[in-house]
C-alpha cells in the first residue's frame, strides 16, 4: 500500500499548459469530420428532394415550385443522412458552432437570387 | 431492537449521474432492506421502431445512451443485419470492434473518475476525466462527433478510417497507457482508495449467479462470462482474448476489474489494427426485414452482456424491438449488496455497479 501516489503527476500539471482549451478565448479546433450546420450550394442544388425524405427529423423542407431550400437547425441532429445522400454533393458540414441566435428559426435558401432568409 | 425508519435516496442525488431512487429502510446506521423504483427518465424509444423506418432507427438506437451510444447502434445494426441476411464487409467489422472498445474505454475512464469522486478523491477525479477526453477527441477526428457518433449503419459503417489514421490512434493510445498506469497504480496500490473500497458491497459468485449479474459486475465476482468470448464481428480475428476476471467480489475488485479492461481495451485495439483487412467498409442494404422473421444478438457493452431483439413484419419498419440492456440485469444484485451495508456505504455500492438508468428505461 502507498499513498500520495499523485504527487508526482500533480507537480508535473503545475508546470503543463491547462488541459482545457479557454473558448472563446482560444477559437475551437475542428477536425475535417467535425459536426456543424448543413449548407447548401444553390448553384448546385436541383431541389430534387432526397435532402427531406432522408431527414430523420424533419428539419429540411423542400419546396420544388418556390424554388427553395430550407433547413431548420434547431431540429438538425447532424446525422449527415442528407449530406451523404445528395445527389449532386451540394450539401455540406460546415464544421463551426452555430452562432448565438435570439429566437428559433429555419434558414431558407432561394434558387433565384441566393439571398437567405431568416 | 432499534426502530426503523425510510431513507428515500435519489432520484436526484451528488453520487447519481442519473435518476435512480431508492427506499432505504434503516435500523440506526445500517441499511436492512433497499426498494428501487426506475421510471424516472423512459423515453419509448422501443415505440418508435413504428415511427422510423429500420435504418434510420439506428439513429435512435445510439441516443439509448450517450455513453455506450456506439454499442447500441452496433447492437441494432448486427441485430437486423441477422434478420435480413446481410453480410458485413470484414474491414467494417473492424472498424466496428475499434470504436466499440474506444467506447469501453472512454466508459471506464468516465466511471473510474465518478468512483474517485464519490469517495472524494477529487484530483484523481479529475485525472480520469483529462484521460478520457483524449479518447473523444479520437472520436471527433475519426467520426465527427464526440458523444453521438453516427458511425454504424445497416450494412457496414458510414466511413472508413485510414491505415495511417489507425496507427496514429495506436500511438496516442500507447502514449496515454504511460499516464494511465500511474492512475491505475493509484486505484490499485493507495491507502485511501483501498479504506474505502475494500469489503464493500460484497457479492459472492454464487449469489451473482443467483442474481444473473452480468459484466464487470459478475466477473468481479469471479464469472468468467464475456460476449467478446464468443467471436462476434471482429473479435474471432483475435489471438487470445481472455476476460479480466477478479474473485473478492467487493467494491475493489469491481474498481480492479474496470481499470484492468481499459489496458486490455488499449491491447485489443492495437492487435485489431493489426490485423485490419483493407476493402470495403460498407454494403448496400436493399428490400426489407421479411414477415414472421426474428433475431437475436448479444453484445458485451462496457456495462456487460446486452440482449437485443428485432422482428420483422415485411415492411420496412420493425414490428418489434426490443434491448434487454446490464443495468437491468445488476440491479438486483446491487440491492442485495445494499441489505446490511452502513448507510455511509450506499453511494459507493450503487455506483461499482455502473448503473446506466437511461439505457434500462430506454
Amino acid at each position: 500500500m502507498s499513498s500520495f501516489g499523485l504527487a508526482k503527476m500533480s507537480l508535473r500539471n503545475l508546470f503543463r499548459k491547462p488541459a482545457t482549451k479557454g473558448y472563446p478565448a482560444v477559437p475551437a479546433v475542428f477536425t475535417e469530420r467535425s459536426k456543424g450546420t448543413v449548407r447548401n450550394d444553390m448553384d448546385t442544388c436541383i431541389l430534387c428532394g432526397i435532402c427531406q425524405k432522408r431527414c430523420p427529423t424533419n428539419a429540411i423542407v423542400v419546396d420544388k415550385p418556390g424554388g427553395t431550400w430550407t433547413v431548420n437547425d434547431f431540429d438538425c441532429i447532424q446525422c449527415l443522412s442528407c449530406v451523404r445522400s445528395c445527389p449532386k454533393k451540394s450539401l455540406t458540414m460546415d464544421p463551426q458552432y452555430a452562432a448565438p441566435a435570439g429566437e428559433m428559426s429555419a434558414v431558407t435558401l432561394c434558387k433565384t437570387n441566393e439571398d437567405a432568409q431568416e | 431492537m432499534a426502530e426503523r425508519s425510510v431513507i428515500p435516496f435519489g432520484p436526484q442525488h451528488p453520487v447519481l449521474p442519473e435518476p435512480l431512487h431508492l427506499d432505504l429502510i434503516i435500523e440506526d446506521e445500517r441499511v436492512v432492506e433497499a426498494i428501487p423504483q426506475v421510471g424516472f427518465v423512459h423515453r419509448g424509444l422501443e415505440k418508435l421502431v413504428e415511427k422510423k423506418d429500420f435504418q434510420q432507427f439506428v439513429l435512435v438506437a445510439e441516443r439509448i445512451c450517450g455513453i455506450c451510444s456506439f454499442g447500441h447502434s452496433l447492437g441494432y445494426c448486427e441485430t437486423v443485419e441477422a434478420l435480413m441476411g446481410i453480410e458485413v464487409p470484414r474491414r467494417a467489422e473492424f472498424l466496428r470492434v475499434i470504436w466499440h472498445e474506444l467506447s469501453r474505454i472512454h466508459s471506464h475512464l468516465l466511471w473510474l473518475g465518478l468512483l474517485a469522486d464519490a469517495f472524494g478523491f477529487e484530483n484523481l477525479f479529475m485525472q480520469c476525466w483529462r484521460l478520457r477526453e483524449r479518447v473523444l477527441d479520437i472520436f471527433e477526428a475519426t467520426t465527427g462527433g464526440r458523444v453521438i457518433l453516427t458511425a454504424c449503419k445497416v450494412g457496414g459503417v458510414e466511413q472508413d478510417i485510414e491505415n495511417s489514421e489507425l496507427a496514429a490512434i495506436v500511438e496516442d493510445l500507447n502514449g496515454m497507457r504511460a499516464e494511465y498506469d500511474e492512475l491505475l497504480r493509484v486505484f490499485l496500490k493507495d491507502r485511501s482508495v483501498k479504506s474505502r473500497l475494500v469489503g464493500v458491497g460484497h457479492l459472492t459468485k454464487q449469489q451473482a449467479r443467483e442474481f444473473a449479474c452480468v459484466g464487470p459486475f459478475a466477473r468481479a465476482s469471479g464469472i468468467e462470462e464475456d460476449m467478446r468470448l464468443f467471436g462476434f464481428g471482429a473479435y474471432d480475428a483475435l489471438a487470445d482474448f481472455q476476460p479480466i476476471v477478479s474473485s473478492d467480489g467487493d467494491g475493489y475488485a469491481r474498481c480492479e476489474v474496470r481499470a484492468r479492461e481499459v489496458l486490455a481495451s488499449i491491447d485489443l485495439i492495437a492487435e485489431l489494427v493489426e490485423k485490419i483487412p483493407d476493402g470495403p467498409f460498407d454494403q448496400k442494404v436493399k428490400g426489407a426485414p421479411a414477415k414472421g422473421s426474428y433475431a437475436v444478438s448479444r453484445l458485451e457493452q462496457p456495462r456487460g452482456e446486452c440482449f437485443y431483439f428485432a422482428r420483422g413484419n415485411g415492411t420496412k419498419f420493425l414490428e418489434r424491438f426490443r434491448i434487454r440492456t446490464p443495468t437491468s440485469q445488476n440491479i438486483a444484485g446491487m440491492v442485495h449488496t445494499l441489505q446490511g451495508c452502513e448507510l455511509a456505504d450506499v453511494p459507493l455500492n450503487v455506483l461499482t455497479i455502473d448503473p446506466c438508468i437511461s439505457c434500462t428505461e430506454r
